[in-house]
């Protein structure tokens, strides 16, 4: 056994004593089961915030304990390690001493007992901060099962702390475990052991031990030597780390001592861990009977199919298939039926409240804003809902195995290819996606190049255009031209995704790419509870965080697309109307239908989003669009298919979809002043270019907001899709035009 | 004279188990590696490589855990 120094314990307040409830954290590796613990323990009326600073959800609720008290348990986000380089990762260490936050009174540890070894490292690392630890070992069933056999009182005497042997998914050992954090938080903390190292690295852990009293940087003393440890493997020699928090004197210590052992050829990131390794192995070797090398039988036999070169391409293609019909086709009826109710409220306020300013607020706005944020719900419910259950079922890290190859070329890695093809789909969920990326960096490169994925409301743009421009039975060769540009739309947003990517990785988000270093999990049935419980956390996240933006967007650009009104407009109209009333009934309908229509067009192109249209026709000009299809593009910043309805109104169309011929007509039909035809071949595909390439979509930006947590990402990623977007459209147009091409 | 080739993770062939002797690259990388499992002593196995010839499945400590060639390039075994 390591040798005991006595360290200075902090005097603990007894738990009753303090106004706030007893801290509890639930630490563990991934795919431990801990989610799956924390719901049983808990009874899953989790509260979901955000840890300062970072987008992280810090998941916390209340539990009682057998004498009546009642604790609060947090989850931790699941880690292999304290060690960090990122603010994220730093979240449990941070946690686990105290820093920032209250210390905690009890930490549970959540151990995978199919995989003891791993998880007692990180277990020993808290151990050595001197806070009370319960280990659940999870899984014990499965364990037995495999033929590994653990004596529970023997790691309990080897480790010091109290084991729960759990079953969470059969809910069992929840009430042994309830007693032991009931019993760890009234027990006063034994001062840690310190680890056995060697003596140098001994005195230099004295040593920044010693800065870090000086420094104040802890509360309490008794995780000091702990932290001291955590400093010498986290922070960066050249300060190029993200860690908060971290006195400039220890600091520049933990560098001193870093460069000393470096110069007398050291390695004190391999001393450390490998003589945490060391005890691990002595611990794991004397409590575990009986080991059999498969563990797994089940995943064995099914990787050797799943990861198989033939066959398991095939079942990654079927399973993306599905998932991409799911988004597809299965959120279909359920959209189909938000935007319907959307629509009849609207008709049912309408109806009830007379016309003016305040009505068109309440529908124009605020319901269709309510509207634009529900619409998405389909969509998150069912990618998070594939993601979930991939993931639980372990089979999300086989797809990243699988496509990772394909990833690492653009710097990327093999968990960014969901996201990336749920973006086919719709950028808002797929973005949402992209929290099963570890990484912060390559989160953040995934997301500022997910929207240029061709995404299902690009659609209609495209079928106008084209219908529009080169007529629905005209084809190329045997290939309908439609099918031809569609593919050709497709596959021009795949490059401007990859070479976007491409050019970040060297450039803003400058990495070696992201290394792979990522378990691949026993495949195991999940937690229907869990499951469901993480997908209304996702819709939830997103009504409330990214929902509120995107009403406040929705509502900001229907008064730019309705105020300010013209009397003027108003009077002439009045007019008409009252000849309406002259004709004859058969005839009136219609008359005043196409009255509604043409004065909602004369009031949007008099509307500030109308003359913005005509203010920014000079600059869009050089790409074929005139000022209608200015206020068209402006109006599709609440929504791409949006482009549809307002290019309608603003050809006196109410109402008209991408197949609507009258609009076809209308478009086909329009010229610029001196006569030139405007939406010539040449002008469709400048303008289908510029839908594939612009950032045309407030929910995207709000998402992106919420994800990346400040607005500098979703301004960036604004900027840079306009600029690439008005540069490729004016290319295509202007090399067009000096080549006679596509002009009708 | 040739240099000599001395056998890495990624040397190994499919079902070829060696033993960790030393982990190089740059430091974020190596560090995760050997708090992953894989310090110097401990037995690896490659089980499977990918449909496209990388990443790499090991096994280590009873579980699975998948590295790039790259990397795998980066840890010298002994038999």
């Amino acid at each position: 056994m390591a040798p005991t120094v006595p360290a200075p314990a902090a005097p603990r307040v007894p738990a009753a004593a303090r106004a706030r409830p007893p801290l509890v954290l639930l630490a563990g590796n991934p795919n431990s089961g801990k989610s799956t613990l924390f719901n049983a323990l808990t009874g899953a009326r989790a509260k979901v915030a955000n840890y300062p600073g970072v987008t992280i959800d810090r998941r916390s609720s209340p539990l009682r304990l057998g004498d009546g008290r009642t604790v609060e348990v947090v989850d931790l986000p699941g880690t292999y390690s304290l060690s960090a380089r990122s603010r994220e990762e730093q979240i449990a260490v941070d946690a686990v001493v105290g820093r920032g936050l209250p210390a905690p009174d009890a930490v549970v540890v959540v151990a995978d007992a199919t995989a003891l070894g791993r998880a007692l490292y990180l277990l020993l690392e808290i151990v050595d901060t001197g806070a009370p630890v319960v280990l659940a070992l999870n899984m014990a069933d499965e364990a037995r099962d495999g033929g590994v056999e653990i004596d529970v009182d023997a790691l309990a005497y080897l480790t010091g702390v109290r084991v729960v042997p759990t079953a969470a998914k059969h809910g069992e050992g929840i009430e042994a475990l309830t007693a032991a954090i009931e019993a760890a938080i009234a027990e006063p903390g034994a001062p840690p052991a310190p680890l056995a190292v060697p003596p140098a690295l001994a005195a230099d852990l004295d040593e920044l031990e010693r800065e870090v009293l000086d420094a104040h940087a802890l509360e309490g003393h008794r995780a000091a030597r702990a932290w001291a440890a955590w400093l010498l493997l986290s922070l960066d020699d050249e300060g190029d780390d993200d860690l908060q928090g971290i006195p400039a004197s220890v600091r520049a210590a933990t560098g001193r001592i870093r460069t000393r052992a470096a110069a007398a050829g050291r390695d004190i990131d391999l001393e450390i861990i490998a003589a945490r390794y060391e005890r691990v192995d002595a611990i794991a070797g004397a409590a575990t009977r009986h080991e059999r090398v498969e563990a797994h039988p089940w995943t064995e036999r099914l990787d050797a199919l799943l990861t198989h070169r033939v066959a398991g391409t095939a079942v990654f293609a079927v399973v993306m298939m599905v998932v991409f019909q799911a988004l597809f086709s299965w959120s279909e009826p359920a959209i189909a039926l938000i935007e319907d109710q959307v629509a009849a409220l609207q008709g049912l306020v309408e109806g009830l409240l007379p016309p003016g300013p305040l009505t068109s607020l309440l529908v124009n706005g605020v319901i269709a804003g309510v509207g634009n944020v529900v619409v998405f719900v389909p969509q998150i419910a069912l990618l998070f809902l594939f993601i979930g259950l991939l993931e639980d079922l372990g089979y999300l890290a086989r797809v990243a195995f699988v496509v990772d190859r394909l990833m690492k070329g653009v710097g990327l890695h093999g968990r960014a290819f969901v996201p990336m093809l749920s973006g086919f789909s719709c950028a808002v969920p797929a973005v949402m996606a992209t929290r099963t990326i570890e990484s912060r960096t390559d989160r953040l490169l995934t997301m500022m190049v997910l929207p240029l994925m061709s995404c299902s409301a690009r659609l209609p743009v495209y079928v106008l255009v084209t219908a529009t421009v080169f007529g629905p039975a005209s084809t190329i060769g045997f290939l309908s031209t439609g099918a031809v540009v569609l593919f050709a739309m497709y596959t021009l947003s795949v490059v401007a995704t990859l070479g976007a990517a491409a050019v970040l990785r060297r450039t803003l988000l400058k990495g070696p790419g992201a290394p792979l270093v990522m378990e691949l999990p026993p495949y195991r049935l999940p937690a229907v509870g869990v499951l469901l419980e993480g997908v209304w956390q996702r819709v939830r996240t997103f009504l409330v965080d990214a929902g509120t933006i995107i009403l406040a967007m929705t509502i900001v650009l229907w008064a730019l697309l309705t105020y300010p009104t013209s009397a003027a407009v108003d009077a002439r109209f009045e007019a008409r109307q009252a000849e309406v009333q002259a004709l004859p009934e058969a005839e009136r309908d219609e008359a005043q239908a196409a009255i509604e229509s043409a004065r909602a067009g004369e009031q949007l192109r008099e509307s500030a989003a109308g003359r913005a249209g005509r203010l920014i026709e000079p600059v869009i000009a050089p790409l074929g669009f005139d000022w209608r299809i200015g206020i068209g593009v402006l109006g599709a910043f609440a929504a791409r298919e949006v482009f549809v309805s307002t290019l309608g109104i603003v050809f006196d169309i109410a109402g008209a979809d991408e197949t609507n011929e009258p609009l076809r007509a209308a478009l086909g039909s329009a010229t610029w002043p001196d006569g030139r035809p405007l939406m010539t071949p040449l002008a469709g595909v400048s303008l289908m270019v510029f839908f594939v390439l612009a950032c045309q979509c407030m929910s995207t930006i709000a998402v992106v907001r919420r994800e990346s947590g400040t607005w500098r990402w979703p301004i960036f990623m604004f900027a840079y899709m306009s600029a690439l977007a008005y540069g490729a459209s004016l290319i295509v147009y202007q090399t067009g035009l000096a080549l006679g091409w596509g002009l009708g | 004279m040739m240099p000599v080739m001395l056998p890495t993770l990624a040397t190994l062939a499919v079902g070829e188990s060696a033993v960790v002797r030393r982990v190089s690259g740059r430091r974020a990388i190596a560090r995760r590696l050997l708090e992953m499992g894989l310090v110097p002593g401990t037995r690896v196995t490659v089980r499977r490589i990918a449909p496209l010839g990388d990443p790499l499945e090991l096994r280590v400590r009873n579980y699975a855990l998948s590295i790039r060639r790259a990397e795998a390039a980066g840890i010298d075994v002994e038999p």
